[in-house]
């Protein structure tokens, strides 16, 4: 102990010694994968002020400034993906706080243990399907001609011939309770996983200055998740700006006809691409992705650290 | 501080409810919120029986009345032209199952040293290493360059090492990790190791690993679900079918039957109503769904325990 925090105490902190070879040497695998697949991506984005061509290249495409940026946000397209993509996320963000706090705090006061444990482990259940499928979950209640949903409104004495995949109105709701389907469970058992963490003595003391079971959640255990709640929130504020593809792509099976409400900056990337070809394009909107993301992780990092030092990030 | 409480938060999690007595709910509030609960647990329950009757219910059935909960008939044929398809589906299996197994292993030892490392409370350079990793986190190239890169200048481009190459570290997950070390092994432990003249590797393999075993498992499980998952990789790289994992078949046959029921549609034509009549069927659809999820689904609530410290724990910092 004294030994090696003795020559970090001395004047000259030393970089490099040699007792730390192996470690550099542990170290190096995940390195050079970053400097591969992390760090070179970054500057493929120089592909974004190119008017890329593949056969030239990215050594040879020639540059043309600002032009790609010019054109994405010439269109409405810019602005329809970016608010598309904000909303959804903060919209989710909040959905799925609000009932798995208000659902953990519910488990947690189950008297049967049994059947709280037994209902997480339902709850959890959708965690763990694709977003594929959960699409063709979703196929199965929308689908126009065999779809349940349909089948329903027939029987009532409806048309039901409705194709649910073009009508634009019915998306946003669906798309957020389908998200709220997928993931709420999650973050139900994270809460209550530290709502089981919290000393009881808390409690007992509550309960013996005549607090009820209200009072109780609203001035022990929500304090108590404050922590956990605010760290997923700066998490989820670094992805603001991305779409989750798997639900925007496959779930609404890329239907063209309600792009202005599914269209987000990941999917159009994606089309941009693989559909267009358009390189250059894409990758500006890969970089206004990455930087406006990046400000607005830093933003909400620095708000938190404000407010509350313990729960910031960094 | 946060640490500890949080793993003793995960620990906790097998004791749900041990509130005392005198402070638990009325029965009648009890009863509420039971019911209130089993009713939500039905949402995640029923669309899931949905895709599990309909796989085992006759093309007829459908037909006439649509996807139900209680088909006319009942048939085994769905997993029939599964069977059908054959070498597709077996092959897109052991796709699937090499890509989640053999690439969570690389991927575990990989990030685990890189975690030791960055858990080295002595080591000089371990905020340049704890940044160098935390920063790709927060900033990146995006798709397209990432794409380029992948399949110009890696040439990974169909080859079945673009499962496991590319993702081979999460830094997310290496963070978890550290955390793990962290906070389940001692300081003391490591410098006990270094007196008694142990290397690192050796400190490594006999100390660190055996007390890890939870970390790693929980990693490991993310993985090995995020891999199961995983459709997108190959429905960007992959062309060669005998290289397409089961998500993305299914996810393909997804697409094939909206293709052609789309342009059907609006040509009408006699071949695309026939290539219709030929295509996968629903219930095939639905069997080939059931066998991608069911192998998840049998093991999850063996393994729930670990996902949960491995939530508490990611939710941590330093």
């Amino acid at each position: 102990m004294s030994a090696t925090s003795g020559a970090i105490g001395r004047k000259k902190k030393r970089f490099f010694r040699r007792e730390d070879l192996a470690l550099y040497i542990m170290a190096l695998p995940t390195v050079i994968f970053l400097l591969m697949f992390c760090y070179a991506p970054m500057f493929g984005l120089i592909m974004a002020f190119q008017d890329f061509n593949a056969t030239k290249g990215i050594f040879g495409s020639p540059l043309v400034g600002l032009k790609n940026f010019q054109y994405l946000f010439a269109t409405t397209d810019a602005w329809i993906i970016t608010r598309n993509t904000v909303c959804y996320n903060l919209v989710f963000m909040a959905v799925n706080t609000l009932i798995a706090v208000i659902m953990a705090l519910m488990l947690s006061e189950l008297t049967s243990r049994k059947l709280a444990k037994t209902l997480q482990t339902i709850y959890m259940l959708p965690y763990f399907l694709s977003w594929t499928v959960v699409a063709i979950v979703v196929t199965a209640f929308l689908d126009r001609e065999y779809g349940i949903v349909n089948k329903i409104i027939q029987a009532v004495g409806g048309k039901g011939k409705t194709d649910w995949y073009k009508q634009k109105d019915i998306w946003p709701p669906l798309l957020v309770f389908i998200h709220a389907w997928k993931g709420v469970g999650y973050n139900t058992v994270l809460y209550l996983a530290v709502i089981s963490g919290i000393s009881q003595d808390y409690y007992e003391a509550a309960v013996l200055d005549g607090a009820t079971k209200f009072q109780q959640a609203r001035y022990i255990t929500l304090p108590h998740l404050r922590f956990v709640i605010s760290i997923s929130l700066i998490m989820s504020m670094g992805s603001i700006f991305r779409g989750d593809f798997g639900l925007f792509y496959s779930v609404t099976k890329n239907s063209g006809r309600i792009y202005a409400v599914t269209d987000v900056i990941d999917t159009y990337i994606y089309r941009g691409l693989i559909t267009l070809g358009n390189v250059g394009m894409s990758t500006a909107a890969g970089l206004y992705q990455s930087v406006v993301g990046f400000l607005v992780l830093l933003g909400a990092n620095w708000v938190v650290s404000k407010i509350d030092p313990d729960s910031a990030m960094f | 501080m946060a640490n500890i409480e949080s793993r003793d938060a995960a620990i906790a999690n097998d004791r749900v409810v041990s509130k005392n007595r005198f402070n638990s709910l009325s029965p009648a509030w009890n009863a509420v919120f039971s019911i209130i609960l089993i009713l939500v647990s039905l949402f995640a329950l029923v669309p899931m029986l949905l895709v599990f009757i309909v796989s085992f219910s006759s093309e007829a059935s459908i037909s006439y009345n649509g996807f139900s909960f209680f088909p006319s008939e009942w048939t085994l044929a769905g997993y029939g032209y599964l069977g059908k398809m054959g070498d597709q589906v077996l092959n897109s299996y052991i796709i699937t199952i090499v890509h989640s197994v053999f690439g969570t292993l690389c991927c575990l030892s990989v990030m685990s040293l890189y975690a030791y490392v960055i858990a080295q409370r002595n080591f000089p350079a371990r905020r340049f290493f704890t940044w160098f990793l935390f920063f790709t986190m927060l900033f990146g190239g995006g798709m397209v360059p990432s794409y380029m890169l992948n399949a110009n200048v890696y040439h990974l481009r169909d080859s079945f090492w673009i499962f496991i190459i590319p993702s081979l570290v999460s830094a997310y997950h290496v963070i978890i990790l550290r955390t793990f070390i962290i906070s389940t092994i001692p300081e003391t432990l490591f410098e006990a190791g270094k007196i008694d003249g142990a290397g690192h590797f050796r400190i490594f393999i006999q100390i660190v690993l055996p007390l890890f075993k939870a970390g790693i498992a929980t990693i490991g499980l993310f993985q090995l679900v995020g891999r199961w998952n995983d459709w997108f990789t190959a429905y960007l790289y992959i062309d060669s079918s005998r290289l397409v994992p089961l998500q993305t078949l299914l996810q393909k046959i997804q697409n094939n039957i909206d293709f052609l029921k789309n342009n059907a549609e609006i040509a009408g034509t006699p071949e695309g109503l026939n290539m219709l009549r030929n295509l996968p069927t629903q219930n095939l659809r639905m069997a080939c769904t059931v066998i991608v999820v069911l192998p998840i689904l049998c093991a999850y609530p063996f393994f729930q325990r670990y996902f949960v410290s491995g939530l508490t724990i990611g939710s941590v910092k330093e």
